[in-house]
């Protein structure tokens, strides 16, 4: 019974696990994963696609397949996503007049920081 | 004391940046594909595995495309409605058979009637993707020169209907 236990226990081997179908392309795979990584899934909001498993991200992921076999750069399978899904569908926002805030802030909030506790610093207490 | 005001104006600056996107729906997606073309595809219809439908089904007059799939609770909803429109024969309403499985949806279609004048079969978002399709359903019009000019997501209403696709059908026929 023990054993029996065991075998089935060890029996949820990793290399079942695996989804995707081995390819014969690894470099490939490598690309589209990176591209994956770095597109929204449109339906779940903060997931990528190479993360999600709802049903657009699995067809996302194999459009972006396609397209890097038709000879596509990454950046081309971004720019293709980006013109249909717009900036929301890129999960880091570019820098851009209207994200320029966005990214701004912060430096601008320790700039301003720092020029605070400068003058109150120097002065006599 | 003036210098006091300052943190006060800057959290009134910071409230009132916050207030005005709260008001923004971060879900809905920006109409990147206004004015652009109807997308290129070959896909088969619903109806007949063998035909090859492409975007030239869109092409030489105004035509509305309506995503939905028999799995779309929302569809349920909106298809009394486009049973009502559809009796209108200058209307050209293409369906978009999203994500589906082919039985199901004619049995669905067989439940509750059929008011598509044709139905594109798209069981792996081929053309739902570079539609810029994120749910079902979604309505696209497209002018006589096959461009899109109008998205509508979610369902569509009858006010809907009379306060937006009429006058839009309108000044495009008129075009």
């Amino acid at each position: 019974m023990r054993v029996l236990f065991c075998l089935l226990f060890f029996w949820a081997l990793p290399a079942f696990a695996q989804t995707a179908a081995p390819s014969a392309n690894p470099a490939l795979d490598d690309r589209a994963r990176e591209i994956a990584q770095s597109l929204r899934c449109v339906v779940c909001q903060n997931q990528s696609i190479d993360e999600s498993d709802a049903p657009l991200a699995q067809d996302m992921r194999k459009l972006v397949r396609r397209r890097l076999e038709a000879g596509d750069s990454n950046e081309d399978v971004i720019n293709y996503m980006r013109d249909k899904y717009g900036d929301f569908v890129l999960l880091k926002p570019p820098v851009q007049s209207n994200t320029f805030l966005l990214w701004a802030l912060p430096f601008l909030l320790l700039l301003g920081g720092l020029f605070w506790f400068i003058r109150v610093g120097k002065r006599p207490s | 004391m003036k210098r006091a005001l300052i943190p006060l104006l800057f959290f009134i600056g910071l409230s009132v940046a916050l207030a005005i996107s709260l008001t923004k729906d971060p879900r809905r997606l920006e109409d990147t594909l206004i004015d652009h073309p109807f997308p290129a595809f070959s896909l088969s219809s619903l109806d007949e595995p063998d035909a090859v439908l492409t975007e030239q089904t869109v092409q030489g007059h105004i035509s509305v495309v309506n995503v939905f799939g028999s799995w779309c609770v929302t569809c349920n909803v909106e298809h009394p409605i486009l049973m009502e429109v559809s009796r209108d024969e200058n209307i050209r309403l293409i369906g978009l058979n999203w994500r589906d499985d082919r039985e199901e949806a004619k049995t669905w279609l067989a439940k509750r009637g059929n008011p598509y004048d044709l139905i594109i079969f798209d069981p792996d978002s081929e053309l739902a993707i570079p539609l810029g399709v994120s749910g079902a359903p979604e309505t696209f019009v497209t002018d006589k020169n096959g461009r899109i000019r109008y998205k509508h997501s979610g369902a569509i209403s009858f006010e809907d209907w009379d306060n937006i696709f009429q006058p839009l059908f309108k000044t495009l026929e008129a075009e």
